[in-house]
């Protein structure tokens, strides 16, 4: 076992599947000889070569379309979108082309792409670099969508989607990459080193698709979240003193109903939480779902804790951001109903 | 009321409905006058070939010039016979859509040359990446007709168990990918595909084929940048067939003088090919495909042809094209001009080809009532109902198997 942070852990599942495989290809921008903006790909072009890990020109449609191409012809793509912000140009190709090949062509051509990038805020990063898009990737049947709340997860799930036979949109909050974060907006940075899932085995190993996983174990509230808001709501339960039950979801799609109303029948009560803006989030799918499965368990209102329906604010960031007193409302809400 | 003078400027083709057809204002080069370079060639080199026009075959029919690639006989009724199926097929579809047979066709006709002499000077085993009007290249190729015509209606031999709009054609074994019909999307996907052959290391090459009106797409641009910077070995057809259903080239075009010039602006090899010459778009792309697999890189084709009949069966050009114009197009019909050249050269005559005609009509009508013997749209047998839930992902999830049981399937 080594200790890694987020970006190691990426970066070292990426290394464990191009030494595996031969066909597993890295690019995007800034992705090549420099390793990316954020570094998950560094080294990866000095020990496995300019056409294994390049860059790509800055387009990202024709950054995902490449991807299609290369997987139809039997290579692996990675390919990095350097922030979830910038992925839009590349939406034609994801929802038109990506999701439905292996759909319009009766299973003839597939397109086993996984494509990479940051979301969330937390990071001073204004309107263009905070969004956490991840609804827009729900609603498009043909793709898988990860978000992975530490480093342990991260390259078991990377490992999964690269090995997955279908496409995968997989989110990265970079809030999470060089530490936890419990949404405390003034703390010091803390380290993955003394978190448990900061231990991260160098070698090949799975996270599988579509398993969530129960994160803190509890009897009187269960809150399903995903990415960093499972490290927000962990606090805000410490900090209120709260039995919660948190679940990772860690797979939105296709995401794992069976944890989620096995723990909500316990509990008869639940938060569902996102970061991205409230309205048709993908909060209001796990709402609409868990009241179909567990309406005769449920002694409240499920409580949603998100952003707000606006753009991610620069200078009030913090204010935009849904952290552990917007939990502890919810949670306040949702025992006393 | 409208303004006199518009006050930007908004292209505008020559003549509209109710005007005489006319195409004086088109300045084309003679067939035989361009250079044929080395396929090694630097691609800004080329810069004269994509603003001239390569051509072969000239007003007597005869092969002409450096690009005459000197095809024996064989290969010519070989040609000629796949462009008259193609049309025969598409002529009989037509027919079968306007009696309620099939939802929806569209036919190439006029543009046969652009698709069968593409294919016929590819490998077999290139991959192809066609638009919605390239269906030529499965007769090149050799595709069942009957199986066409079951993804045509949609029945329960359909190899695209109905999920498709009639022509949007898939074909693996014959290496055709599948047809999108959102617009260039395949450009910049073949050239991903063609850097997967490289990297590979065999010699397969892909080629593309997109609308000169689907150059504005920003998907146009993205494959010829992939193309450029990567030197892949691709080839990038733009079918110039002078309208995007009722929009004239110029929309598209702006104050670029060919659609083949846009290649230049990225260093690639940029070709501008009479579409309706059989010989030249089978040697332009013979030209390119050498280039692309000795490692010299993709080529931009513009295929320069006319759009002879309507964009689909759901479009009418008398709306905004006057009639008659595919009769005066300069640069003939591509059937009519491979003929010729064949008769000229004593390798063909009228009688074999009103027989051959005759031979491919009945082929296709006896083809369809095979086809129709497996369903219709309209009649069924479809493919299964609980199909619709298969090949969203290579397994089923919960979702879909809850709601394939709420379907009752």
């Amino acid at each position: 076992m080594a200790t890694m942070n987020m970006i190691q852990a990426l970066n070292s599942a990426l290394d464990v599947m191009m030494e595996r495989d031969g066909d597993v290809v890295s690019f995007g921008e800034d992705a090549g000889y420099f390793g990316g903006v954020f570094r998950v790909t560094a080294n990866l072009q000095k020990k496995y070569g300019l056409d294994r890990s390049f860059d790509a020109p800055i387009n990202e449609a024709a950054i995902v379309a490449m991807a299609i191409g290369m997987a139809a012809r039997g290579l692996k793509p990675v390919a990095e979108i350097q922030f979830a912000d910038y992925i839009f140009p590349g939406l034609d190709q994801i929802v038109s082309e990506l999701s439905r090949l292996r759909y319009r062509t009766a299973g003839t051509f597939t397109a086993p792409v996984v494509i990479r990038t940051p979301c969330g805020g937390g990071i001073r990063g204004g309107q263009t670099h905070s969004m956490s898009p991840e609804a827009f990737f729900t609603h498009i049947p043909g793709v898988q969508v990860m978000m992975p709340s530490n480093p342990y997860d991260a390259k078991g799930m990377l490992i999964s989607a690269i090995e997955s036979p279908d496409p995968v949109i997989f989110f990265e909050p970079k809030r999470l990459y060089n530490g936890p974060f419990d949404g405390h907006s003034g703390g010091a940075l803390s380290s993955w080193g003394k978190h448990p899932k900061g231990e991260v085995p160098e070698g090949h190993y799975t996270v599988p698709i579509g398993k969530a996983d129960v994160v803190r174990e509890g009897n009187a509230v269960t809150i399903v979240t995903y990415g960093t808001l499972v490290l927000v709501a962990q606090a805000a339960a410490e900090k209120a003193g709260v039995d919660a039950e948190v679940i990772d979801l860690r797979t939105l799609v296709p995401y794992d109903i069976e944890t989620i109303a096995r723990s909500v029948n316990k509990t008869g009560r639940c938060i569902v939480a996102q970061e991205a803006p409230r309205t048709s989030g993908f909060a209001a799918e796990l709402a609409a779902q868990i009241q179909e499965e567990c309406f005769y368990a449920l002694e409240a209102p499920i409580q949603r804790v998100t952003g707000w329906d606006t753009p991610y604010p620069h200078a009030h960031e913090w204010s935009y951001f849904p952290g552990p007193e917007r939990f502890i409302n919810a949670m306040n809400a949702v025992l006393e109903a | 009321m409208a303004q006199d003078e518009p006050r930007f400027h908004v292209p505008a083709p020559h003549v509209r409905p109710g005007d005489t057809p006319d195409f004086s204002h088109l300045d084309l080069q003679a067939a035989g006058e361009a250079p044929r370079p080395d396929p090694s060639v630097a691609g800004m080199e080329t810069r004269d070939l994509a603003l001239g026009l390569i051509g072969v075959l000239d007003h007597n029919h005869q092969a002409v010039g450096d690009w005459d690639p000197k095809l024996q006989p064989d290969v010519l009724r070989e040609g000629l016979r796949h462009m008259m199926l193609t049309r025969a097929y598409d002529d009989r579809m037509l027919k079968l859509q306007r009696q309620g047979k099939m939802s929806f066709y569209m036919k190439s006709t006029g543009e046969e040359a652009v698709a069968v002499a593409g294919a016929m000077a590819l490998d077999k085993g290139d991959m192809v990446f066609p638009s919605y009007r390239q269906q030529g290249i499965l007769f090149a190729r050799g595709r069942n007709i009957v199986d066409m015509m079951c993804h045509c209606i949609s029945n329960s031999r359909d190899n695209l168990k109905g999920r498709q709009l009639p022509v949007h054609y898939t074909w693996a074994e014959g290496n055709f990918f599948s047809i999108s019909g959102n617009l260039a999307t395949q450009f910049p996907q073949a050239v991903g595909y063609a850097m997967a052959c490289q990297y590979k290391g065999d010699k397969q090459i892909a080629a593309s084929w997109i609308g000169e009106g689907s150059t504005a797409e920003g998907d146009f641009h993205g494959a010829l940048v992939l193309a450029s910077t990567y030197k892949a070995p691709v080839i990038l057809n733009v079918v110039n067939n002078q309208w995007a259903i009722s929009t004239f080239q110029g929309i598209a075009a702006g104050q670029s003088p060919s659609f083949a010039l846009k290649g230049i602006g990225y260093g690639l090899a940029s070709l501008r090919v009479d579409g309706n010459d059989f010989l030249a778009v089978y040697a332009a792309t013979q030209w390119a495909a050498e280039r692309a697999r000795a490692g010299h890189g993709a080529t931009v084709i513009e295929t320069y042809t006319y759009r002879a009949d309507a964009h689909s069966t759901s479009d009418d050009p008398s709306g905004y094209r006057p009639r008659g114009e595919n009769e005066i197009w300069p640069l003939g019909d591509p059937i009519a001009r491979l003929k010729n050249h064949l008769i000229g050269l004593g390798e063909w005559d009228e009688a074999r080809h009103t027989a051959l005609e005759k031979e491919q009509n009945e082929l296709v009508i006896a083809s369809y009532k095979e086809a129709e013997s497996h369903g219709t749209l309209h009649d069924g047998p479809l493919s299964p109902v609980n199909s619709i839930f298969e090949d969203v992902y290579a397994e089923q999830d919960w979702r879909l198997r809850r709601q394939r049981q709420d379907l009752g399937v």
